[in-house]
């Protein structure tokens, strides 16, 4: 508990009157959140309610789209990532993203572990080799790959698919992973797998995980930040969130009263 | 109105199913015939039809191969049309004989076909043989003693050729030469000093030339000495030199072994030889260099500009008015008649481009112009223009069928959008893009109406690319497979003659448009099962 204190009192990432456009539609309202280190945040809410794009905005993957803009700060160790002086580049390398639907490149499973140092310009084949050793063990793929490393990496599972992406991303050493509904394409026991996994990842790893599956919100998150129709209506210690929250909204769709 | 329920029940949607199959069936019918036809025509040609002697009810004989039988629309009794060669006598190659008319049908061991360098076939029976004193002949049947005689002024025949290869030597340095003092005259340096050496070369040259064109004349001559003098169906004696026949045979004493193995040599003369007889016979293999080379030119010229410009339009550039208008522009350049692209290859390339290389380059050639005319360089990019659009089009469709995740996973992953589009977008894109070239491949490999404003000829003196520095010439005019089908089939004096040519030479143009087509058609098959996307 009082390394959750010392955790929230220095956060990652601070969100200050953030609001975000497309065009003239407003899809985030003045959103204010701190993201603790070493955490795994949560963040739940009916669908279109502006969680996916939030967390889009965490390592500007809403740059692709023309008409997007923003208002307000997001600062990442205090420093703004929507300066236009910062390198996006390494702003995405820093802040790794995981999707909803696994998507591993057409390459073989060691390919796309190394993709990322790949592209940043890492050719020594022993730093590679250990990467892929290292980041397969901790995702939990070793065992089951490790003969078959230059085989296309389409040939795995769904589930394993998702585990070979989450690798993807701790490869490049991130400090936070962001994972927009990860779970949402993989069956039970697949999603069981991977939610044990954000738990190990956790040690070493700032967590934000979009997800409209509240038990597994409940199951893997520290803190749960509850989105409705843009606005941020609550955020909170997870337990507190699900058993007493401040707010009449959060309760309502907790309990599945709407949403 | 309430009757439609008494109407017989249909089964629902089934009779469309039956529709499209229909469709499907009549075009795959459709397209076997064409082939059928061409495949059957093509393939007969080459094989040593009998020689049937014909003795008509009036006296008359007639000898030659059957080349077709029907029913005469006017007495409506069966007829044969035969083809009888021996142009240079009759002036004419084709008969029609009615079936009535016709007493006797034989065919005569001894009769003999010669293949000519000029006039076409002739058929006839062997008379006697004269030859020069630098011979001798073995003693046995005519046949016999025709075959040595034969062989032996084939090889000497050698001589001549070698020395026709040195007389086109000769003056092509003479004609260097002229170039050369044109230049220095061009440039104002052009002084005794300067000139003389080169005005000694070209006497020198000029000797050389006189002395090969006298020994030349006097081996040929002494060649033509040997003459075989042969007999037609009626007993008209003709002499034709041994020089002058290509190939003989006899083919109502051949056996099967020695009818295919005549049938192997004339497909090895089709593929490597050079034509004869205004194209209607010989060989076939400048057309097909010149169609690969087309194709290739137009392959590495289209391919790299449509990819490209494919993956501004679909990657970088803005979404607006101005990429929508330029996509339609695009898909509409498609549609564009194929004539109209080589009027403009003509004007832009030719006279535009071409005339200005010339200026700058060349000029003291002019007014000969060296680029300033079609050749196989601009005949290459018109059709490259032509076909850019399928290129771009496909290359868009690739690009766009890659799901936006895989995108945005590389970019996440810290990847620049150049990085994204060469390790994950273009490996993925790859087999949609050789679908696009293939495709660019066989509409370019079929199109005549552009080259023929932009540099095919009927006879190209010399290929594209030739052991004469430096190797490649763009510049030249070149023969081309499908104008080749129009020239020989539409063009030429003797139809009938060159009907079987026609055939061939389709048979060829689809070989090698399929062939060219197969080959990348593998390769897209393996990038395919490299890259395909997991449904997951």
């Amino acid at each position: 508990m009082d390394n959750t204190t010392t955790n929230t009192n220095n956060p990652i990432i601070k969100v200050r009157d953030f609001s975000f456009y497309y065009g003239d539609n407003r899809v985030i309202q003045d959103v204010n959140i701190d993201i603790a280190r070493q955490q795994v945040t949560a963040i739940i809410g009916p669908s279109g309610c502006g969680k996916s794009t939030f967390l889009r905005c965490l390592n500007r993957m809403n740059d692709l789209v023309d008409i997007a803009r923003h208002e307000g700060d997001i600062l990442l160790d205090g420093h703004e990532i929507y300066d236009p002086t910062i390198d996006i580049i390494e702003l995405r390398r820093k802040v790794g993203m995981v999707f909803q639907k696994p998507t591993p490149f057409p390459k073989s499973i060691y390919e796309n572990i190394v993709y990322g140092l790949r592209i940043a310009g890492i050719t020594d084949r022993n730093e590679l080799d250990e990467t892929v050793e290292k980041t397969l063990k901790r995702v939990a793929l070793w065992d089951e790959v490790k003969d078959r490393l230059d085989e296309s990496a389409l040939g795995l599972s769904g589930g394993q698919h998702q585990r070979l992406c989450i690798g993807r991303a701790i490869a490049v050493n991130p400090e936070i992973i962001l994972m927009d509904e990860p779970c949402s394409a993989l069956d039970p026991r697949s999603t069981a797998r991977i939610e044990d996994l954000i738990g190990e990842l956790k040690r070493d790893y700032t967590i934000v995980i979009v997800t409209h599956n509240m038990q597994q919100a409940g199951r893997v998150s520290d803190i749960t930040a509850f989105f409705f129709e843009g606005d941020l209506v609550e955020t909170g210690a997870t337990e507190k969130i699900f058993t007493n929250p401040d707010k009449k909204q959060t309760e309502d769709y907790i309990t599945g009263r709407f949403g | 109105m309430a009757d439609f329920k008494a109407l017989p029940k249909l089964p629902k949607g089934e009779g469309w199913i039956w529709c499209t199959c229909g469709a499907l069936i009549f075009i795959l019918l459709l397209i076997t015939l064409l082939l059928g036809v061409v495949v059957d025509n093509a393939a007969r040609t080459f094989w040593a039809n009998e020689i049937v002697l014909y003795e008509l009810d009036n006296g008359q004989k007639a000898v030659g191969e059957v080349t077709k039988d029907d029913v005469s629309p006017v007495t409506k009794s069966k007829r044969y049309q035969l083809k009888i060669g021996n142009r240079d006598l009759y002036g004419q190659d084709f008969r029609w004989f009615d079936e009535e008319a016709i007493k006797t049908k034989s065919f005569p061991e001894n009769a003999v076909v010669f293949e000519r360098k000029e006039h076409g076939n002739f058929y006839g029976f062997f008379k006697q043989l004269k030859h020069s004193s630098q011979f001798t002949l073995v003693s046995g049947s005519i046949e016999d003693q025709f075959h040595t005689l034969y062989k032996q002024s084939k090889k000497a025949y050698k001589e001549v050729e070698s020395l026709d290869e040195l007389i086109g030597d000769l003056s092509n340095k003479d004609r260097k030469i002229v170039l050369k003092m044109k230049e220095l005259d061009y440039k104002g340096k052009a002084t005794p000093e300067t000139i003389e050496p080169l005005l000694a070369k070209q006497q020198e040259l000029k000797d050389q030339f006189n002395q090969s064109q006298d020994k030349r004349i006097q081996i040929e001559n002494k060649l033509l000495e040997n003459i075989a003098v042969m007999e037609d169906a009626n007993g008209r004696q003709h002499e034709i030199s041994l020089i002058h026949i290509v190939r003989f045979y006899q083919p109502n004493k051949m056996s099967v072994l020695d009818k295919s193995k005549l049938y192997v040599s004339k497909i090895y003369e089709l593929l490597f030889d050079n034509p004869r007889e205004s194209n209607t016979e010989g060989g076939l293999f400048p057309a097909i260099f010149g169609t690969i080379c087309v194709i290739f030119l137009m392959s590495i010229t289209s391919f790299p500009f449509g990819v490209i410009a494919a993956i501004y339009l679909r990657e970088y550039a803005k979404d607006g008015i101005m990429v929508r208008l330029v996509r339609i522009a695009v898909n509409n350049l498609a549609g564009i008649p194929s004539i109209v692209y080589g009027i403009f290859g003509l004007g832009f390339f030719v006279y535009g481009m071409g005339s200005s290389i010339d200026g700058l380059f060349f000029s003291e050639r002019l007014p000969e112009p060296t680029f300033g005319t079609g050749g196989v360089l601009w005949a290459s990019l018109t059709l490259g223009l032509l076909t850019v659009p399928v290129v771009i089009v496909s290359t868009e469709e690739a690009l766009g069928a890659i799901p936006q995740a895989l995108r945005e996973n590389s970019l996440a992953l810290g990847a620049t959008k150049f990085q994204t589009l060469i390790k994950v977008l273009l490996p993925m894109a790859s087999p949609g893009i050789m679908t696009g070239f293939i495709l660019s491949m066989a509409r370019a490999a079929g199109e005549v109406a552009p080259l023929m404003i932009t540099g095919v000829v009927k006879l190209a003196p010399s290929l594209p690319i030739d052991g004469e520095f430096p190797f490649i010439h763009l510049d030249r005019k070149f023969m081309h497979l499908g104008f080749h089908i129009y020239d020989v089939g539409f063009q030429s004096p003797n139809v009938e003659a060159a009907k079987p040519m026609v055939y061939v030479t389709t048979l060829l143009l689809l070989t090698v448009v399929v062939t060219m087509c197969s080959v990348a058609i593998l390769f897209r098959n393996k990038m395919l099962k490299k890259y395909k996307t997991s449904a997951i």
